[in-house]
């Protein structure tokens, strides 16, 4: 057994310290769910409260499903880039590529009734919310099969019966909004979580610490998570804050700074501040995550931060890597039969583009539609009721 | 400052009924109900009569009150019955209504609750529906509108109130994006029914921060429905209905009238958001007005009909959408119009008015539109700087006297 424990950790990064533990006997390739003990690579740092072990319960199962969905979100991010170069995608398009263990490891902590919201880089977390491939390529492209009609776009995506909030512009303002849906939930004590998720950026919004400041006055359900790729659009972070120790500024509201690359350790903190939430009030995760792409299609990514960087971080700290490599370590699955999923993964992707691209454009008449709802007192006209007559839904 | 007087939601049935099928653009509505019974007035055009079928009493609303010429006729409402209150507890009785009709209901803002209000419209209620339904904010406008907009994406109605209509302007990204954006850019998947209120417009030497009128700063914003009251009868009518539109509603109220005096029914009523109200009919000009400015208006319309001219007073009380259909077929009677508006000259609800009317009654005016508004200045402290801000009985005097020329 420590024979294999030892195979298993030369297959691992040779570059980093980090250890894994298997105190599970191997499983075969069944997919099963008995669950196998796992340990983050890093471990957690807290502000003001004591940090969650870095063991993990996992299983099989959710690792396979992790590296799926991994894989699945990394494709679509990369299929909507070559459609952005293809002038189908317009406007801003920010991608996730490279922090995608921070949706997958939220998802596999929470219920679809706890809320998510964040900002505009959102394809993924809709995708694990519950969001299709189709809605997601139709609404980047403008058509009508898109999740908001084709009238939102890149930074409009929307799953209500999902629990996913948006998808919103301008930044930090998804924060109160946040804090908005946590209110809710404790006004109706449904016992779910809201998770507001920002960006290093949007850390130095005030409405952030507005908002944090109402959560914990009234011990709102809410957890902050700050994504941290490091860089606001093209400005560091080290040039941008005073205290770039982000589950710090919280002062008073305890905060967990996580490695957002590991998927488990990012599924144990959500876990763990859930939670907290539940019986304490709002909480900070910083998500200690990298971006490959730049801050959206219009930048190179590589004026403000050097190459080596980035594929040094693709070496060392990719989430898709590292659940691939547990997977292998624990025998869960061949190298081929990843190679398959990937294979997959990316036919079901270019079969979700196709049929995007067959979807029909929004009809004119779509212009003046959900202005208004329907409802007492209100139709949907312009100022001067004529010109711009609508037929409601 | 008249204290007392009935105006009749659909006192326009008199006059328009005539017209509505020479009318240039079809109502939805269906006018010939409008006469004579007790009903909501709906307007896709679906009548009820008696409104929430829980609430025990018969829902009935007087739509054929008469407008009358005089303003205080104590006498014509001392045969109807009904009680008597000021404008800020016409808010009030609306919102607990409300409150107590629909549980989902609450209202944030700043000394919303211990403190009762820092104008009294929330008076009582923390004690009676509790501290998380009417919640006492700290002061962080951007934030806490932010917050009422996600409760209301969930499924709460939240109000929120700006203490001041100046300290919404903190505020402004949230209700432009978020609280009026977010129905169209989801494709529908979320409604914002919040309804933002807070007085606004020049008090009495308040200084120029606090004496702001953003009805023209939050116009353009599309999503969003604005109205203003102005009397204690339509405050509690429009609360009713901003609170119940599945919309968001910016409800604007004016410092200086919450404590304005009036007889209202006892019976449930709840007035429609986009409609404008007949204050006086009349022959020889119609005079647009809302909020505050309908004080003056009738203060110079008794100066008016003292010089023999018969203005008709139309209260517009829906800022976005205006009401055209009351406005046009008044303007195809009188043929020349005044617009007496508190909003600033650049800008304001008067010049969108002034467009709207020019765009689609061109040809039934005599004389061009004159718009008599505020002007384009930080609103002085000194009390006579302020009064010459504002338009005053005399300037309207002068502007229909020679508009009727």
């Amino acid at each position: 057994m420590a024979q294999l424990t030892q195979r298993a950790a030369t297959f691992q990064r040779t570059l980093s310290a980090a250890a894994f533990s298997v105190s599970s006997t191997r499983c075969l390739n069944t997919a099963s769910t008995s669950p196998i003990t796992v340990e983050t690579s890093l471990p957690f740092t807290g502000h003001k409260i004591d940090p969650p072990s870095r063991s993990v319960e996992t299983t099989p199962q959710e690792l396979l499903s992790f590296f799926r969905d991994m894989a699945l979100m990394r494709r679509m991010e990369i299929a909507a880039d070559s459609l952005y170069k293809a002038k189908l995608i317009r406007g801003f398009c920010h991608l996730y590529d490279g922090q995608e263990a921070v949706a997958v490891g939220m998802e596999a902590a929470i219920t679809k009734k706890d809320c998510i919201i964040t900002a505009y880089r959102d394809h993924c977390i809709f995708l694990g919310r519950g969001g299709t491939l189709l809605e997601a390529f139709a609404e980047l492209m403008g058509r009508k099969d898109g999740c908001s009609k084709g009238k939102g776009g890149s930074m409009h995506f929307y799953k209500k019966e999902g629990g996913f909030y948006g998808g919103h512009g301008i930044v930090g303002a998804q924060v109160p909004l946040g804090c908005g849906l946590a209110f809710a939930q404790k006004y109706s004590k449904d016992e779910n979580v809201t998770f507001a998720m920002y960006g290093d950026g949007a850390a130095n919004q005030g409405q952030l610490f507005e908002a944090l400041n109402m959560a914990a006055l009234w011990d709102l359900p809410a957890i902050l998570v700050c994504e941290n790729n490091h860089y606001g659009m093209g400005t560091a972070e080290w040039r941008a804050a005073k205290s770039p120790a982000y589950y710090k500024r919280g002062d008073y509201v305890p905060g967990l700074k996580v490695d957002g690359m590991d998927a488990l350790a990012v599924k144990q903190a959500c876990k763990f501040a859930k939670e907290y939430a539940l019986k304490n009030g709002p909480i900070i995760l910083e998500m200690d995550t990298y971006r490959y792409h730049g801050h959206s299609m219009s930048d190179p990514g590589s004026t403000y931060r050097t190459r080596d960087e980035i594929s040094g971080i693709r070496q060392e700290r990719d989430p898709i890597e590292r659940i691939r490599k547990l997977i292998l370590s624990h025998d869960l699955a061949t190298e081929k039969e990843l190679k398959d999923t990937e294979k997959e993964v990316r036919k079901e992707v270019d079969e979700a583009i196709a049929q995007a691209k067959e979807s029909p454009l929004p009809d004119p008449s779509e212009l003046f539609t959900n202005v208004y709802v329907k409802g007492l007192g209100v139709e949907a006209f312009g100022a001067d009721r004529k010109e711009l007559r609508a037929v409601l839904p | 400052m008249a204290s007392a007087f009935m105006q009749g939601v659909g006192a326009t049935t008199a006059l328009s009924s005539a017209n509505y099928k020479n009318s240039c653009f079809a109502s939805p509505r269906s006018l010939p109900e409008r006469k004579g019974s007790f009903f909501v007035i709906r307007s896709d055009g679906s009548l009820s009569s008696g409104l929430n079928p829980r609430n025990s009493r018969r829902g009935t609303l007087s739509t054929n009150a008469v407008a009358t010429k005089q303003d205080n006729v104590t006498a014509s409402t001392a045969s109807k019955p009904g009680h008597e209150l000021l404008l800020f507890e016409a808010l009030r009785e609306g919102l607990e209504e409300e409150m107590d009709r629909d549980p989902r209901v609450c209202v944030m803002g700043e000394d919303v609750g211990h403190y009762g209000g820092s104008y009294k419209v929330t008076k009582g209620l923390a004690t009676k529906f509790g501290d998380l339904r009417v919640l006492d904010t700290p002061i962080a406008e951007n934030s806490f509108t932010g917050m009422a907009i996600g409760a209301a994406m969930t499924g709460l109605r939240p109000i929120v109130e700006g203490m001041n209509m100046g300290f919404l302007l903190l505020a402004f990204n949230q209700i432009s994006n978020n609280c009026g954006m977010l129905h169209y850019t989801s494709g529908g998947q979320f409604k914002i029914p919040v309804v933002i209120r807070g007085p606004g417009g020049v008090g009495r030497q308040l200084g120029a921060e606090h004496s702001q009128r953003l009805e023209s700063y939050f116009q353009s914003i599309p999503g969003i429905q604005m109205v203003a009251c102005s009397t204690p009868y339509n405050a509690k009518g429009l609360m009713k209905a901003a609170i119940r539109s599945e919309n968001p509603v910016i409800l604007f109220e004016h410092v200086l009238l919450y404590n304005l005096k009036e007889r209202i029914p006892d019976e449930e009523y709840v007035l429609n958001l986009e409609e404008a109200e007949m204050v006086r009919p009349g022959e020889h000009v119609t005079i647009l007005t809302y909020s505050r400015m309908r004080y003056h208006v009738m203060q110079a319309a008794k100066t008016l009909v003292n010089k023999g001219y018969d203005p008709e007073v139309i209260d517009i009380r829906s800022l976005k959408p205006f009401d055209l259909y009351t406005i046009g077929n008044s303007v195809k009677k009188t043929h020349r119009v005044l617009i007496v508006e508190e909003c600033m000259r650049t800008g304001g609800i008067g010049a969108s008015l002034t467009a709207s009317i020019n765009e689609n009654f061109h040809d039934y005016l005599d004389a061009p539109i004159v718009c008599l508004s505020s002007q384009d200045v930080p609103t002085p402290y000194a009390g006579v700087l302020e009064e010459w801000t504002v338009v005053q009985p005399a300037q309207i005097v002068a502007a229909v006297e020679q508009l009727c020329q």
